[in-house]
């Protein structure tokens, strides 16, 4: 084996080719693990039906219930897909692939980057799928091409929170199980919130709750956004929870990468 | 510092809590040789790479491979090593050839160059028909001869081997035996941790043998054969009356003992007027052994010797012949 120049070895490294290539690592994982994909799509897509055909002649929202539910259908749906990164990068950091790629000078950043892009692919796939059906089962948004957009900008700010959340929670779990704890908390998160009845329908402890957790903003923009509800500070209560939940879980997991790999 | 030497290690030390692993660690290997690290489960083998590999921090002491310090010059260290830890690291959801193509890309390959160092490992490794089906389909051979292929990729001078044939059948054993010499005729540095004693007999040029954290003997391995004596006379004794007055008869002779299979091992240098005498002593009535064996010290015996336990329980002797009288 010839002895590559030393100069040629010592080269700075390429932060963000090492990233584009965890990238697409991550992705591929992700289009071949069917099941959880399958999952992902199918489970959100149920609790739409569920909730339309089974609860939604019951619940008295002002509009029709398809109409009033798929925005916390979505980011349900997107609480759960982005969960999935905790146990990529659980199975990550179990496995010793993470040594491998320590040993290379791969950083933490670009394989967690890695998961997070996978993850907002993911989601995309996800939503587009839960979009069509909702379209066929008789949502009419009311979105212009301005709102769409603001739409999309809110979701993937959502699902950057979310996926960092869980990249952080994934380096916390010691088993791809205990990693999978996180989707739970996550599927549970929109019912104490706007997502599926109107706050003041619920027991009066629980509104202080349901108004001031992240999801209620979220939910009230993108319903605003689609629908044409009035949005009022919700815009920038989502942007402000959505961009210190990314600040906060990324540093988290850089403090916890660190330690994990000590 | 020589020139010559790819690792060089002086007073590592490192604790997990209150648990010391490593007590003092010293070390060195020269460039192209390959270096076996022998020792029990828990002896501090793995800390002892994961250090050197730049994975860990010692809490004391100085590593340098390839001439550069582990924890200063960490980010230049890696661009020359790889490891290849005691589980595979590659992903079950990719294809042989597409994990190796990543690993290209990793070390900064492009295109077709990519292509090119994944499908000359795969050939290599005999992997080539492989190449194209995902990794978890592989049997535990496959994984490691990938694993081992992904690790080279970088075409690195120093490879770090963690029990590299653990968990093996003895098929994928030899196979593996036969790449890692190969890799020693290659000119690069090999440094393995085993706990088969044969394993490090067959493959290293030096063996260091660690038990507690530290370094307790280091050598050649006919150099640490020979601080037991060059040969061993079994005894296996008619029963365990008989066995204990063979015991005491041996006194500091016997290098072992196996109260459950009545066995005995006398050193001896082999030759037939010692092992006549040394029969005659421990026996004069003619009635209390059995049978008896005549074999090389192993490297089992060296590690009984240094360290008053065996390295790896069940682990069997190999018998070269039985005579019975």
């Amino acid at each position: 084996m010839s002895e590559p120049a030393l100069a040629e070895r010592d080269r700075p490294r390429s932060p963000t080719g090492d990233t584009l290539t965890m990238v697409r690592r991550s992705v591929r994982l992700s289009s071949r693990n069917l099941e959880a994909m399958l999952t992902s799509v199918m489970l959100p897509a149920m609790i739409m039906l569920l909730f339309v055909y089974l609860f939604g002649g019951a619940i008295e929202t002002g509009t029709a219930y398809l109409t009033y539910v798929l925005p916390g259908v979505l980011i349900l749906c997107m609480g759960f897909v982005s969960a999935q990164t905790a146990v990529s990068v659980t199975q990550d950091m179990e496995e010793g692939i993470i040594d491998r790629f320590r040993s290379m000078d791969v950083s933490g950043a670009a394989v967690l980057g890695g998961h997070v892009a996978a993850s907002a692919v993911r989601n995309t796939v996800a939503t587009v799928i839960l979009l069509l059906i909702a379209v066929l089962i008789g949502f009419r948004p009311t979105a212009g091409p301005v709102e769409w957009l603001g739409a999309i900008g809110t979701l993937l700010l959502f699902v950057l929170a979310m996926s960092w959340l869980a990249a952080a929670f994934g380096l916390l779990a010691r088993t791809p199980e205990g990693a999978n704890g996180f989707a739970f908390f996550v599927m549970f998160l929109p019912y104490p919130s706007s997502a599926f009845v109107p706050i003041e329908t619920m027991p009066g402890w629980l509104h202080g709750f349901a108004r001031n957790q992240p999801v209620t903003p979220v939910i009230e923009t993108l319903r605003g956004l689609l629908t044409g509800t009035p949005i009022g500070n919700s815009a920038w209560l989502a942007a402000g929870w959505c961009a210190g939940l990314v600040l906060v879980s990324t540093v988290l997991a850089a403090v916890l990468f660190r330690r994990r790999t000590a | 510092m020589a020139v010559d030497l790819a690792i060089e290690v002086a007073g590592l030390e490192k604790s997990f809590g209150a648990v010391s692993v490593l007590s003092g660690v010293d070390l060195t290997v020269r460039r192209g040789s390959v270096f076996a690290l022998l020792g029990p489960n828990g002896s501090g083998k793995t800390t002892t790479v994961r250090i050197l590999a730049t994975l860990s921090r010692a809490d004391a002491g100085v590593a340098r491979v390839a001439g550069l310090d582990v924890v200063h010059d960490r980010h230049r260290v890696r661009r020359r090593i790889s490891l290849t830890g005691q589980y595979a690291a590659i992903d079950g959801l990719q294809t042989g050839e597409e994990n190796l193509r990543m690993m290209a890309w990793l070390c900064g390959l492009r295109g077709r160059q990519a292509s090119e160092r994944a499908g000359e490992l795969l050939d290599r490794f005999g992997l080539a028909d492989a190449g194209r089906r995902r990794v978890k389909t592989y049997s535990g051979g496959m994984r490691r001869r990938l694993d081992l292929a992904a690790s080279l990729v970088g075409r690195p001078s120093v490879i770090f081997l963690d029990e590299p044939t653990t968990g093996l059948d003895v098929r994928s054993r030899q196979a593996m035996w036969e790449v890692v010499t190969d890799l020693a005729g290659s000119g690069v540095t090999v440094f393995l941790t085993t706990q088969y004693l044969e394993e490090a007999d067959r493959l290293a040029d030096r063996v260091a043998v660690l038990d507690g954290g530290r370094v307790i003997a280091e050598g050649t391995s006919a150099e640490l054969k020979a601080r037991v004596a060059g040969y061993l006379l079994d005894l296996t004794a008619v029963d365990a009356t008989a066995f204990g007055e063979l015991v005491r008869a041996a006194g500091g002779r016997a290098a072992s003992t196996d109260p459950a299979a009545l066995n005995l091992g006398v050193t001896t240098d082999g030759t037939a007027p010692d092992v006549r005498a040394l029969l005659g002593e421990l026996d004069p009535a003619g009635e209390r052994i059995g049978h008896f064996t005549i074999r090389t010290a192993t490297l089992d015996d060296v590690f009984i010797t240094l360290t008053g336990h065996a390295a790896e329980p069940g682990h069997t002797r190999p018998t070269e012949e039985t005579v019975h009288v």
